[in-house]
């Protein structure tokens, strides 16, 4: 049990970690591990709330796919030679002082006790297999219509990203 | 404080960090990751809710967020493929002009 705790604060620790990494670093490749740290950890607090399903997708899709799309684009949008791949930013001051104020102010406007995450509610065991059912029961129009935006959005993205010369 | 509680304020921080990326940063790239923490912030804040719950239909929700984020993300990435084709950088700073050079 001492063991799921620590695993728990860690997992919280890198994943401020990574996000600050990609704050800090100027660097585009360390911006990118950064975010694959941030998106490992937020899997394994999935895993640690009982959310299996959910931590399994969230590895194949966003540290899987998603990351090397990422990476994908960098390299080939950045490919002269001999240039480093580094990106500067600008707005420090308004933009720190601008993402505080909500910060604060979503703090102060969702006290969590009033949404009861404090009390210890009964937590629904075997949630993969109950996720399954309902994305075969319930949830069946969602889950088509997803398939749909999928392939619409895999087809459009092949179209804008291939030299097909009638595109532009 | 509870788990759920921890992952709340968590949240807001990924919330907070995802908005000063895109605020701050040059490159349209890094700005797209900070889309994805933001998409990750509202995940996480609806798997924290759906922590004490016996349904799941915070799950399920998160689960549908993912698949759209993935499909912003090849879009995007398609399009700033394209947009490096045509201008030759992918700083959106630099492209002020709506005319076509030709």
């Amino acid at each position: 049990m001492i063991v799921l705790e620590g695993m728990f604060y860690g997992f919280v620790a890198s994943c401020v970690l990574g996000a600050f990494a990609i704050i800090v670093f100027r660097n585009l490749v360390y911006n990118a591990l950064g975010l694959l740290v941030c998106l490992v950890s937020v899997a394994g607090l999935y895993g640690l709330l009982h959310a299996e399903f959910l931590a399994a997708t969230q590895l194949m899709i966003y540290a899987g796919g998603v990351l090397v799309l990422i990476l994908f684009g960098i390299i080939l949008t950045n490919r002269v030679a001999g240039k480093k791949w580094e990106v500067g930013s600008r707005h420090w001051v308004a933009g720190t002082l601008v993402t505080l104020g909500i910060g604060y102010l979503l703090i102060r406007a969702y006290r969590p006790a009033d949404f009861g995450l404090n009390t210890p509610g009964p937590v629904a065991d075997k949630q993969a297999r109950q996720v399954g059912q309902l994305l075969m029961s319930d949830y069946v129009a969602p889950f088509e219509v997803s398939g749909i935006v999928l392939l619409v959005c895999l087809v459009g993205a092949a179209l804008a990203a291939s030299a097909y010369k009638k595109s532009i | 404080m509870s788990k759920p509680e921890i992952l709340f304020y968590l949240s807001v921080f990924l919330l907070i960090t995802g908005l000063l990326i895109v605020f701050t940063k040059k490159n349209a790239i890094v700005i797209l990751m900070g889309i994805e923490l933001i998409l990750n912030a509202a995940n996480l804040n609806l798997v924290a809710f759906n922590y004490n719950r016996p349904e799941l239909d915070g799950q399920l929700m998160a689960l549908f967020i993912i698949l759209v984020a993935v499909c912003e993300a090849a879009v995007g990435i398609a399009i700033l493929l394209k947009m490096y084709h045509y201008y030759r950088t992918t700083i959106p700073d630099h492209i002020s002009e709506l005319k076509e050079k030709w």
